[in-house]
């Protein structure tokens, strides 16, 4: 058999949560077999990992590519860059450009561009309802048929419960997925930040950490409701988690997730009104975050992204309540995870499973496993390598991260995609 | 000389000591503003700017009276009317001043944190006259230079904060300078007015006014800020000024001779009523107004030594 051998290496395998010393054949693009002892290398190209970490590639749900409207920001190239360098080899994009995703025809140029420009896979998500202004439905049908793998109109929130609830229900009728950002509209209007001592210390307009809970626990209603499949893109909130912890026990088709700034950092990392800090939802408290932490390791929450939000210099700098939400983390999300592995709070089975296996299991992927038949996408790191992170360094065409010279451990030394190399450090 | 600060952009930042220093200094300018000539030359040669993205008369004023008193240049822009109209960032607006050379520059701004922002940009010193809800430290200086007179001390006493606490510069940079200096800050309002989690700042929170103000040797008011509203934080203004508003029936709960402050403009008959604004025995509406010109001078007096002393430091490593 000719192939690729890959040799010597620390096999972090997030379905029988193993992180075990040994080799994987890989032809054809995709996962031959995993050896544990020493392998027959005859006629394969070899490639000795080093007792480096060889892990499936990572699934980010929810990157912000900014084509069209605003490629000065991010275009399909830089994204793919970005991915590759981060050990992500599959981008599952939002819709929330200008002008929104919510056609078929633009979801093709979207999935045209995607093939053309990127060495990773990316498969794009469609709005849910037109102009993501929360009215009125999008071809849902057609949407689908052209390659949209969920629905959502991102951060924007659909306020009126009633279409909500003919969104949901529709795509129910379709068994499409659709993906939500939980959040009260009407009480996080106008805030930049997390209500507290920091924001009162400030006087940043806040919205108390209730508003996600109202939102999650009205959409969770609505699910029970409607049957239909939902995911909450990105929750934050200690007040938030016994809805959805109900919402699994009753059975109802729910998984969350969680983006990795709200695994890493808190509200006080604002500190000086600094703008990379500003995101949506906004920075929490620190016992939110060690919730989050503690959700993830029970499998509470399904989902850990990277939350990609391109901004330029000119949007973020702005005072802090007129600055643009988000931050780049197509290149930050592993070593910013690997903060909880070396911190003791998650395995490395289990960050994969977070950022590989159930975001693919949810979107119906075959990637995300170390197992034979799987594709090959597949990224090699070590854990430890210490990095100063320079912004300016970042393949993405923004620098908008709040880790700009942040101290962390962990680096891309290889990804494949489909059994071929697209990035080596 | 203990002022070290490059900028004075809040309370926050300031030593107690630091305080201590301005409000001597001020005195001094209290007794040169009521002497007949009222001129000094310390800013001599430096040009002031002052720009208010927010309207403002009398911090304005105030501020204008203080550069020319110590002999700066003066400049007023009211910003509103000019660039931000056509779309200018607040950064390019500080870019373009500076590179005339400012000294001194004043700002006001109606988003929080954006006189920190502006000051990582420019070369000269940068005064805070109020940033969004965060800070108005020359605010919370005057009024500390207006108790310490008419107390006699800075320490130790009981001052009660009431009204829009949420929306207000002046009671955070309040709080911060009166905590520092060891008083016990009380506050009282409707809690629709509170900042979240406001308790946790050292202070005392009270809705009502009899209990809030019981033993306190200071009143403060604060302005109710209706522009500052989105609507709906209280039911009407009458239940507000019959629950909230202080008159002579509410104050003699304080001690006797408790003296009573406002920062202005004053709604009289919303927060305060009109006579005991006017009571020249409690009343120390008009110092306030007085020690304001005092402070700025001082403060910016203080600033433009550290100026000069960091110009002179970089010229003789040059």
């Amino acid at each position: 058999m000719t192939g690729t051998l890959f040799t010597n290496a620390r096999l972090i395998d997030p379905e029988a949560g193993t992180d075990t010393i040994g080799a994987l054949r890989v032809t054809g693009g995709r996962i031959a077999e995993i050896l544990a002892g020493p392998a027959d290398a005859t006629g394969d190209t070899v490639i000795d990992c080093g007792g480096k970490c060889l892990a499936p590639g990572i699934v980010d749900l929810g990157v912000k590519i900014c084509e069209p409207g605003e490629r000065h920001k991010e275009s399909f190239r830089s994204a793919g860059r970005a991915a590759a360098a981060g050990g992500v080899t599959t981008m599952i994009t939002r819709p929330d450009t200008l002008p929104t995703i919510d056609s078929p025809e633009q979801l093709e140029f979207v999935s045209r561009r995607a093939s053309e420009a990127a060495p990773v896979r990316i498969h794009p998500m469609a709005a849910l309802t037109k102009g993501r202004e929360g009215r009125e439905m999008v071809e849902i049908g057609f949407l689908l048929d052209a390659g949209a793998i969920a629905f959502t109109d991102a951060d924007s929130v659909v306020a009126d419960t009633k279409v909500f609830t003919r969104c949901l229900t529709y795509a129910r009728s379709l068994g499409a997925l659709v993906i939500a950002h939980p959040q009260e509209p009407i009480l996080s209007k106008g805030t930049a930040a997390t209500s507290g001592k920091f924001a009162s210390l400030k006087g940043i307009p806040a919205v108390s950490p209730m508003a996600e809970r109202l939102g999650l626990e009205r959409d969770m209603a609505l699910v029970e409701m409607t049957g239909a499949r939902y995911h909450a893109d990105a929750l934050s909130t200690a007040a938030a988690l016994p809805a959805l912890e109900r919402a699994k026990a009753a059975g109802l088709d729910v998984t969350a997730g969680v983006d990795i700034h709200h695994l890493t950092l808190n509200v006080l990392d604002i500190g000086d009104y600094r703008t990379f800090f500003k995101i949506k939802p906004p920075l929490r408290d620190e016992d939110d975050r060690l919730a989050m932490v503690e959700a993830v390791a029970s499998g509470l929450i399904d989902i850990i992204s990277s939350m990609h939000t391109p901004q330029d210099e000119e949007s973020k700098r702005l005072p802090f309540e007129e600055a643009a939400s988000g931050a780049v983390g197509l290149e930050t999300l592993l070593p910013a995870a690997l903060r909880l592995y070396h911190a003791g709070a998650l395995t490395l089975p289990q960050l994969f499973r977070a950022m590989a296996l159930n975001p693919a299991k949810r979107l119906g992927l075959p990637t995300g496993r170390l197992a034979a038949g799987a594709p090959a996408d597949l990224v090699l790191f070590d854990p430890d390598a210490p990095v100063v992170l320079d912004r300016w360094t970042l393949n993405s065409k923004s620098k908008n991260t709040p880790f700009d010279g942040a101290r962390l451990q962990g680096k891309v030394l290889k990804t494949y995609v489909g059994g071929s190399e697209v990035y080596a450090a | 000389m203990n002022f070290r600060q490059k900028h004075l952009l809040g309370i926050e930042e300031l030593h107690p000591l630091e305080i201590t220093e301005i409000l001597d200094l001020a005195d001094t300018y209290v007794d040169l503003n009521r002497s007949e000539t009222k001129h000094g030359d310390v800013l001599k040669g430096l040009t002031q700017i002052n720009m208010f993205f927010e309207n403002s008369t009398r911090t304005q004023a105030s501020f204008e009276i203080a550069g020319k008193r110590l002999g700066a240049d003066v400049m007023n822009m009211a910003m509103q009317a000019s660039s931000i109209k056509k779309g200018e960032t607040l950064i390019d607006t500080a870019l373009t001043l500076n590179a005339m050379h400012p000294d001194l520059l004043v700002v006001r701004h109606p988003h929080s944190g954006a006189v920190n922002l502006l000051a990582e940009k420019v070369n000269c010193s940068v005064l805070n006259a109020g940033d969004g809800r965060h800070e108005h430290p020359t605010q919370a200086l005057l009024d500390a230079l207006t108790i310490r007179r008419a107390k006699g001390r800075l320490h130790r006493l009981n001052i009660a904060i009431c009204g829009d606490i949420a929306h207000s510069r002046v009671a955070r940079s309040n709080l911060l300078l009166l905590g520092k200096m060891e008083n016990r800050v009380r506050l009282i309002g409707p809690p629709t007015l509170m900042p979240s989690q406001i308790g946790e700042f050292g202070v005392e929170v009270y809705q009502d006014m009899e209990q809030g103000l019981k033993d306190v040797d200071v009143v403060m008011m604060l302005r109710l800020q209706r522009e500052r509203m989105d609507g709906g934080f209280i039911p009407s203004e009458r239940e507000y000024y019959h629950r909230f508003g202080l008159d002579a029936e509410k104050l003699a709960f304080a001690k006797p001779d408790a003296i009573v402050m406002h920062p202005g403009p004053m709604n009289r008959g919303v927060e305060i009523d009109g006579t005991i604004a006017d009571d020249i025995n409690r009343s120390v509406i008009q110092d306030q107004v007085e020690m304001g010109v005092a402070v700025r001078m001082a403060a910016m007096d203080l600033l433009a030594r550290n100026l000069r002393a960091a110009r002179a430091g970089a010229l003789a490593h040059a």
